[in-house]
């Protein structure tokens, strides 16, 4: 009977399903970055996750004797997804705001960033006249967050899902400015062939604003990661990750 | 659960509301309007006037519409020609954009209802209608047409219940519709919960709405099929 | 297979899971669907109203905000009723469950109406004749409703199947690794959205093809027992 078939074989597939509804053990450490953020974090051709924050979890894994998994969860599932037990830390640029220590707790910074505005070489904008402009940000980001209290009702502002995608839309000519961390701007610049176009405008601010590990309140993951960072910090193995992709020291 | 945050923020869910209420309005009308021709051409008895529609159909109905909202949004945008010709400042704008892919999208399915529509009318009634010596224009626009719009009612009230719920995609572009304002909340207060909940509150309203509408338009245009009150005099 | 900038065998990886979510929700959407119709059916006005409620709800939900309820709120609404059972250890729901959890219930919802339509089409004649040779309940069902019941709905049913096909796409937004969320990545290295939507587009056609002859035959074979001669 097809029918028959037919409904084992579906059943299997019922069962993979349920197989993903597991019990997670205790001393397994899930950490959740976001896979759209290189050189920090970034899915490669092969579908794993790369850049400098994935080579700082593994470090601190290491010294943690944690057995430990890398998820990729998009940027505004990110924290939702920490207080609901989808993972145990967010090791994805994060920066540490007051607004996100209301639901989260964070280890002590392990590289520190800065906004910086970005536009098309030969543009100039006024920042206290941006009628008519439009200004793109990552969803859910210090950017986002920074442009909706300053530029709202003075400039038209667009909110993406991912960095990628503000990235298309500038190249698309739908933004005339983009705010984002100056970290990964500066590497899309340097790296990308779309990128010579365009250049930074202005100095970066908010320089004191500090990246760090999210965990859930109370956790006592944060304590054993702020020890394990001390320790990557003193043997060299941080310098070495920030020599893969900086040239010059973030912390 | 902090459903607080819901009610601090509930206006901005109804201006969220608004922008969904303007994208489905405006696309099932612009849909409405290209399916027609599309429908009329799909039961063509040419069999090449039968293919474009056939495909368009096809591709329109065999693909989800995230797919096709991306493709115009950041597919099409991705070509200088695009970026030059004289669509630009329409397709510049994510509303528009949505409008387009929305337009496209439910204008195929529509197509497909109205067809079905026009050959579930019988025969008879066309054979009737030539008979009567009308043009073709004629038996469309007096019998066919009209005739169809009442067979339609019932699957286009559906149809547009599906435009309201695809229009949740818009906010994978950048719109504030009631999705994306919802997730925009989310990213500050960090409650997805409570006010995805509220969302889907709000779009549930909605479709209850046009399910009401419907059913009173219902009832009007097909008032010839209820019960017929023909006074029979008395037998003397 | 084709290339397509190192990133042809992660789109076809995607299209796997793409399926495999299919056929899970199919199987879960199927049984809600022949419950929520013997509910609406049946003479306890609860199991009406029960039924009613979830039709109602689901229908009127985008299916996009039911992935991102179930993704988000399954695991705490999971967890408190696990503890009422003295059950307090935590409790996942990964993107593939929760898409599968949303997904089937919508397919349920839509099949509710397709199986009611369908049991009620059958003549109650056939019910008294099944009766009077002595069958009981459920040989009733299995033998006379089922089979009859599958012939009528496969057409309704099928075209469910093409709406869940696409609807799949929106767990992507949860990080499913499907074939939209692998084109998705693939946009974001090569910045080429054109060619790995189309792609996307292109996989999407072939298995609504593929879907569409399958059901075909499954009709065919389903009514063959009504063919005239």
């Amino acid at each position: 009977m097809k029918m028959k078939k037919f409904a084992v074989t579906s059943l299997i597939f019922a069962g993979a399903a349920m197989t993903s509804l597991s019990v997670q053990a205790a001393d397994k450490v899930k950490i959740a970055t976001e896979g759209a953020w290189a050189p920090f974090n970034f899915i490669d051709d092969s579908g794993t996750a790369q850049g400098f924050d994935v080579d700082i979890a593994w470090a601190l894994c290491e010294k943690m004797k944690a057995d430990c998994e890398v998820v990729t969860q998009d940027w505004d599932g990110l924290i939702p997804g920490l207080k609901v037990r989808k993972f145990d830390a967010i090791i994805a640029s994060m920066s540490i705001t007051e607004e996100r220590l209301r639901v989260v707790d964070f280890t002590n910074k392990y590289y520190s960033g800065g906004l910086r505005f970005l536009g098309e070489k030969g543009t100039s904008f006024d920042l206290d006249n941006l009628d008519g402009k439009v200004i793109g940000a990552q969803r859910a980001t210090l950017g986002a967050q920074y442009l909706e209290d300053n530029f709202t009702g003075k400039a038209d502002l667009k909110f993406y899902d991912n960095q990628d995608n503000v990235y298309l839309d500038l190249l698309a000519g739908r933004l005339d400015i983009i705010l984002s961390d100056e970290l990964p701007t500066y590497n899309w610049l340097k790296s990308s062939e779309s990128g010579e176009k365009f250049e930074f405008k202005g100095d970066a601010f908010q320089k004191n604003d500090e990246i760090g590990i999210a965990v859930r309140k109370g956790d006592k993951l944060k304590a054993k990661f702020d020890k394990a960072l001390e320790e990557i910090l003193a043997d060299g193995t941080y310098a070495t990750i920030n020599a893969k992709y900086f040239p010059f020291s973030i912390y | 659960m902090e459903f607080s945050v819901v009610i601090s923020y509930f206006p901005r869910l109804l201006d969220g509301a608004w922008v969904t209420f303007q994208l489905v309005l405006l696309s099932i009308v612009l849909g409405a309007i290209f399916a027609l021709p599309i429908a009329l051409a799909r039961i063509s008895s040419s069999p090449l006037v039968r293919v474009f529609p056939f495909l368009y159909i096809f591709f329109f109905r065999g693909t989800p519409l995230l797919v096709q909202i991306f493709l115009v949004y950041y597919g099409a945008s991705q070509f200088e020609v695009v970026k030059e010709s004289i669509f630009w400042p329409i397709l510049r704008e994510p509303f528009w954009c949505a409008i387009i892919a929305f337009t496209l999208n439910t204008s195929a399915y529509t197509a497909e209802i109205f067809r079905g529509a026009i050959q579930a009318i019988p025969v008879g009634e066309v054979e009737a209608c030539k008979v009567v010596g009308m043009t073709r224009v004629q038996m469309y626009r007096r019998i066919l047409l009209p005739r169809a719009f009442g067979i339609v009612l019932p699957a286009y009230g559906n149809e547009i219940i599906l435009m309201l719920k695809g229009s949740a995609l818009a906010s994978t572009i950048t719109l504030l519709d009631l999705t994306g304002m919802a997730r925009t909340i989310i990213a500050r207060t960090y409650t997805p919960i409570e006010i995805f909940l509220a969302a889907g509150v709000i779009y549930l309203v909605i479709s209850m709405v046009i399910i009401a509408i419907f059913k009173q338009v219902e009832k009007r245009q097909n008032r010839y099929l209820g019960p017929i009150n023909v006074k029979v005099p008395d037998k003397g | 297979m084709i290339d397509l900038h190192g990133f042809g065998d992660q789109l076809l990886q995607g299209a796997i899971i793409t399926v495999e979510l299919a056929f899970a929700s199919l199987v879960v959407g199927l049984i809600l669907g022949l419950l929520g119709a013997s509910a609406k059916l049946s003479s306890i006005k609860v199991l009406q109203w029960i039924a009613n409620a979830y039709t109602t709800i689901i229908r009127g939900i985008p299916e996009l905000l039911t992935v991102l309820i179930i993704y988000f709120g399954a695991t705490s609404v999971l967890m408190s009723v696990a503890s009422l059972f003295g059950y307090d250890e935590y409790i996942e729901i990964g993107a593939f469950t929760a898409g599968v959890t949303a997904l089937g219930l919508t397919f349920g919802a839509y099949a509710t109406e397709v199986f009611r339509g369908a049991l009620q089409s059958i003549p109650k004649g056939q019910h008294e004749a099944a009766t009077a040779m002595g069958m009981g309940k459920v040989r009733k069902f299995y033998r006379i409703i089922l089979p009859q019941v599958w012939r009528m709905a496969l057409p309704g049913l099928g075209n469910l199947f093409l709406v869940l096909l696409k609807d799949t796409a929106l767990v992507s937004v949860v990080g499913l690794d499907d074939i939209m969320r692998k084109a998705n990545i693939a946009v974001s290295t090569t910045k080429e959205p054109f060619l790995f939507y189309s792609a996307a587009a292109c996989m999407y056609l072939i298995l609504t093809i593929v879907s569409m002859v399958a059901v075909h035959y499954m009709e065919q074979k389903a009514s063959r027992g009504i063919k005239r001669a």
